[in-house]
């Protein structure tokens, strides 16, 4: 076309970021890539193809890695990260800067590789993939630097196994890389096989910036590779992915002593009330589900309307759809590019093919070959329909409308997963009510996708659990700088002596508030050290833990109630608990037939003194993001928290797991010291007393290894922690995949629970999830 | 010349012929209140527009062509004198050296409009003879608007007799900050009516509004009240045109096309001097609004001196060299 033709047209045209650097890149390297394993490159072993989903070209041929590569992978971190981490955190700080520094300098190679690679268009990864990439290494640099000072206590785990995928790839690896690197661990990463390349750009920089040999491994092929790191001689496994392949490593790894962060699948809800900004909210859109082409695992799939905006907001939501340009991904002037493989295009095409909704798509002009697929708006949809429960992983918008703010809430609720949501009100209040009570890690109010370093990202219930980013994200690579002890069982105590009591008393379950007879009707006789009958406690069944996360759950407005008022009933418990003190001392001593009861009673009145300190202190924060925004890093309480208490210290672990739970503003499932448990049926009376609310806390008494699968396998318990003596951690961690739930276990590793380590920030983080809000203003 | 070829090339300045005018509507105030404008959410569409959108080579040499011919081509100096308005009025017929038009293929192309004060609309007047370049006078106690009222009103009437095309009044700013909404509709009711025949446009100072959902309201009861345009600025606030504000006032635009059915012009003014920012707002109109407003009597740039920066580009398009200010004329 002439000038004065496009004067006429006023078309764009073409406008091609020039993909010739990257390429020159690839064939410097061979345009072959073997594993990248103590600081250098095996030679190619059994290739796989690299395509380009835009052209379907091939890139490069990537090797998948052998159980061989993935143990040398695995040995040359764990060889290099003693030396790594006794670097100290100074000393790590150089290289992470080195790396961050090195990344800036390759920006655009990097951003040209992973769209070819990818398919996302260039302005994506020129402008957010890359910059946020660098800014992890950045921000981690400042953590390492400050580790020593501000995280006293605290080591690195060792060596992580990371399993990142294609939607994402840099910055995914920044993600993981970084914070690992940070506190001192080494890694073994795997970047997902449809787009390696990024990571073998970088595996470059890690030579050049001079990182010890073995410090960074990283290994390419298919799901099995992954498999392998799970399952090889790792500390710590931190995958994102699906929720389906989330569950089979939280299977995998259960028992194993693995540390595991899982960052998954999203139906992140994008909520438009009707005094919201339609306009802006519209825009807000094309940033939360058109973004990567909607392969996004907190993209904003689900659109709740208020009814009375709701034809005007679709009408401006179809007008802006048209306007998309769907192309060469290389193409500066795209804003949707290629779908990552064939594969996912036919996944997305089946799934719209099967709606219930009215389908619109946008009427842009698709390009004949490659893999696109043109941005889709769903309507007429409801909570009951398949396409507003799954995952769709693409440009796909499915909408429903509602009425008022809490019924906004119930539907944006009503999902297996819990990773992100936007709301959108120009009224403080609307927003501020709602954030806070949306099930998800992330919440953007007026906003979308929004992300950086120093604000922690990541989900609840089916979306995984562990945070990215900010100072909660370092929790996820490092652990108690002390030693592990093994904890020695503790058998009851056997015998057969009868010594009436003057009354007899029943020791019940305690349920709701109120004294519950077991279930399935059966006791056990408890005897102290000479054999002598102390009293029956109950035999608690799956039937009991069903009826007390009832009753928890049901007491769901403890987390609204104000932090002052649980330490209040902290204080109330802990001077109850004191005026009996002579009492449970003795009979601390009589069922462990020890001389500690006065020492355990007291301490424990001094631990519910200090959660009840704690309840209005362990608060939130607000995070220094790079953007006009008040990102707040909100403590919310986990919510039903299943505790298999310790069988030593029968009144103070119990106390010691109670305590900073409720403080917290969760509701508990206690199950008693399994050899002493007749103090914990002692103490619901002291409950009763002090205006514990009926259902915040629940004790039941029996069999923990019979009790920890009913209890992890609960899908309305979100976390389960265990202490017990018994051999459980393994069964509780394997049966809570079902619904993901965190679960904080012993391992058969000892506590001091008259010391330090039994009470902290540990069992406060531990008993809430930081969600992020971020909170973008301007008058 | 056809009437066609002239309207392609942007020299066609009777813009009623082609579009009906904006004949204005009752006040709706629950439309109004309504207005939402959320500054967060606008400034990072407005950050992140010039990075999704890249014109480049023949496409971005007839884009800066169409800037060109929507361009008002301004002097509002307190040393205006005829000639200096003679030498302005010679450049917007020959806004670009006729040597690089030809080689672009785009012979005949002038600007928008030339842009005076009152006194000065004569003399323009004059020197665009037979250009069909209209002239706008700037008016209403330009630039602060605080004259009598009468005065502000007999200043167009007095502008309009001179022979100016276009008005460009500016609103009483203290209307909107005291949310005498009334008190704005009726003002610029009045100013349309003065303006007769001649179109207007309605200049909201944006950079005194305080809020960008002042602007939003601000926007819609000038169109309600019969504004042909909306304009940012008289170009001497301390802030001027900016995406954000542009972002709110051509949404007003699109939201009153869609309830009445009639197309207000948007005008961006103050602050635009570089060819790559001419660019951006031709993109955002087009994104936002689309191809229809990318016509000079949909879309003007209140401008003085971005003209010499699209010169130098087009010439390094057609020269493949970078170019020098004293190659081209002076306006």
């Amino acid at each position: 076309m002439t000038v004065s033709e496009i004067y006429e047209t006023m078309d764009y045209g073409k406008a091609p970021e020039s993909a010739a650097d990257a390429l020159a890149w690839l064939v410097d390297q061979g345009d072959r890539f073997g594993q990248f394993i103590d600081g250098a490159f095996t030679p190619p072993g059994e290739v796989f193809e690299s395509r380009n989903p835009a052209t379907g070209e091939v890139l490069a041929h990537l090797s998948q890695a052998t159980k061989a590569d993935v143990e040398a992978a695995v040995a040359a971190a764990r060889k290099a990260q003693p030396k790594w981490e006794k670097l100290g955190g100074p000393g790590r700080a150089r290289y992470l800067y080195a790396l961050a520094r090195l990344m800036q300098k390759h920006a655009r190679l990097f951003a040209v590789l992973e769209t070819l690679d990818n398919g996302k268009p260039i302005r994506e990864s020129r402008d957010i993939d890359i910059p946020l990439a660098q800014r992890h290494f950045y921000y981690h640099a400042g953590m390492a630097q400050l580790m020593e000072a501000e995280l006293p206590g605290r080591a690195a785990l060792g060596v992580c196994g990371q399993i990142i995928p294609w939607n994402f790839p840099l910055l995914m690896l920044a993600w993981k890389v970084a914070p690992a690197l940070a506190m001192g661990n080494t890694v073994v990463l795997k970047p997902a096989e449809f787009t390696s390349l990024t990571a073998m750009l970088f595996a470059d920089l890690c030579r050049q910036a001079g990182l010890p040999n073995g410090v960074v491994n990283i290994v390419t092929g298919d799901g099995a590779v992954g498999e392998m790191i799970v399952a090889s001689d790792v500390d710590k496994i931190a995958f994102t992915g699906s929720t389906e392949v989330g569950r089979k490593i939280r299977e995998a790894t259960a028992g194993s002593g693995k540390a595991l962060t899982l960052e998954l699948g999203g139906k992140s809800p994008y909520i438009v009330f009707d005094d919201a900004d339609l306009d802006s909210a519209v825009e807000g859109l094309v940033d939360a589900i058109w973004f990567n082409q909607g392969q996004v695992c907190c993209a904003g799939s689900r659109l709740l309307v208020q009814e009375g905006v709701a034809d005007a907001f679709l009408t401006k939501l179809k007008r802006r759809m048209e306007t998309l340009r769907i192309g060469d991904p290389l193409d500066k002037s795209i804003d949707v590019g290629a779908v990552v493989d064939p594969v996912q295009l036919e996944r997305i095409r089946g799934m719209v093919a099967g709606s219930n909704g009215e389908v619109f798509q946008a009427p842009c002009p698709l390009p004949e070959a490659g893999c696109y697929y043109p941005p889709t708006l769903i309507t007429g949809l409801h909570p009951a329909d398949t396409l507003m429960q799954e995952e769709i992983f693409g440009p796909v918008l499915c909408a429903t409308t509602f009425r008022t703010p809490s019924e906004a809430i119930d539907v944006a609720n009503n999902t297996r997963y819990g990773l992100a949501a936007s709301v959108w009100s120009e009224n403080i209040n609307v927003a501020l009510d709602v954030a806070p009570k949306l099930v998800a890690g992330v919440v953007w109010v007026n906003g979308t996708n929004m992300f950086d370093a120093a604000a922690g990202f990541g989900g609840v219930r089916e979306s995984g659990f562990g945070r990215e980013g900010g100072w909660e994200g370092l929790t996820a690579y490092t652990k108690s700088a002390a030693k592990p002890k093994a904890l020695k069982p503790i058998a009851p105590f056997k015998g057969d002596q009868t010594e009436p009591q003057p009354v007899d008393r029943t020791a019940k379950l305690y349920i709701g508030g109120k004294q519950a007879r077991p279930d399935g009707g059966y006791a056990r006789d408890i005897y102290g050290k000479t054999g002598t009958l102390l009293g029956q406690a109950p035999i608690g069944s799956r039937k009991d833990v069903r009826n007390a996360v009832e009753a928890a759950q049901a007491a769901k407005s403890w987390a609204g109630s104000t932090a002052h008022l649980r330490a209040q009933i902290l204080y109330y418990i802990a001077e109850n608990l004191a005026a009996r003190e002579g009492e449970f001392a003795a009979r601390i001593n009589q069922m462990t037939g020890g001389k500690t009861g006065a020492k355990e009673v007291d301490a424990a009145v001094t631990r519910l003194f200090s959660y009840a300190a704690w309840a209005d202190k362990f608060d939130g924060q607000v995070r220094a993001v790079p953007s006009r925004t008040v990102a707040l890093a909100m403590r919310e309480p986990c919510g039903v928290i299943g505790a298999f208490c310790p069988d030593d210290a029968p009144l103070l672990g119990l106390v010691s797991l109670m305590a900073p739970a409720i403080a917290m503003g969760n509701r508990v499932v206690l199950v008693a010291s399994e050899p002493f448990p007749l103090v914990a049926t002692d103490f619901y009376q002291v409950l009763d007393t002090s205006d514990v609310p009926g259902g915040v806390v629940n004790i039941l008494t029996g069999s923990h290894k019979d009790l920890a699968v009913p209890m992890a396998s609960h899908m309305d318990i979100e976390a389960v922690w265990s202490f017990s003596g018994a051999d459980i951690s393994a069964s509780i961690e394997k049966a809570a995949a079902g619904n993901l739930k965190r679960t904080w276990v012993n391992n058969g590793q000892a506590r001091d629970w008259f010391a330090a380590e039994g009470e902290g920030r540990p069992f406060l983080e531990a008993a809430t999830e930081v969600k992020t809000v971020w909170v973008p203003y301007g008058a | 010349m056809t009437t066609t070829e002239a309207t392609a090339l942007g020299t066609h300045h009777l813009p009623q012929t082609i579009e009906p005018r904006n004949p204005g509507m009752a006040l709706d105030l629950d439309w109004v209140m309504q207005a939402r404008a959320n500054r967060s959410a606008i400034e990072r569409r407005a950050a992140s527009l010039p990075a999704r959108r890249s014109v480049k080579k023949d496409n971005q040499a007839a884009w800066l062509c169409r800037a060109i011919s929507c361009i008002d081509l301004t002097t509002l100096a307190g040393d205006d004198t005829a000639g200096r308005v003679a030498r302005l009025c010679a450049k917007a017929r020959q806004p670009v050296r006729a040597d690089l038009l030809a080689a672009l293929g785009m012979e005949g192309l002038t600007v928008g409009a030339v842009c005076v004060y009152h006194d000065m609309v004569e003399p323009a007047v004059a020197a665009l003879q037979g250009s069909g370049i209209p002239v706008a006078a700037v008016s209403t106690g330009f630039p602060a608007g605080l004259s009598p009222f009468h005065l502000r009103v007999a200043e167009i009437e007095e502008s309009v007799k001179a022979g100016a095309a276009e008005i460009d009044i500016v609103i009483s700013r203290r209307h909107v900050l005291t949310g005498n909404w009334q008190g704005l509709y009726d003002e610029m009711r009045a100013f349309r009516a003065a303006c007769g025949d001649a179109h207007v446009k309605a200049i909201l100072a944006t950079g005194e509004l305080g809020t960008l959902q002042n602007v939003a309201r601000a926007s819609l009861i000038c169109m309600m009240a019969g504004a042909d345009f909306i304009k940012t600025s008289t170009g001497k606030e301390s802030v001027n045109a900016t995406l954000p504000v542009s972002l709110v006032m051509i949404r007003a635009i699109r939201d009153y096309y869609d309830r009445t059915g009639y197309r207000v012009g948007y005008k961006p003014a103050g602050g635009i001097s570089k060819a790559k920012d001419a660019l951006v707002y031709l993109s955002l109109m087009k994104e936002e609004l689309g191809d229809r407003w990318l016509r000079n009597d949909m879309f003007r740039f209140g401008a003085s001196s971005l003209l010499g920066d699209i010169e130098r580009q087009l010439e390094h398009q057609v020269t493949g060299a970078y170019s020098a200010n004293w190659r081209h004329a002076m306006g």
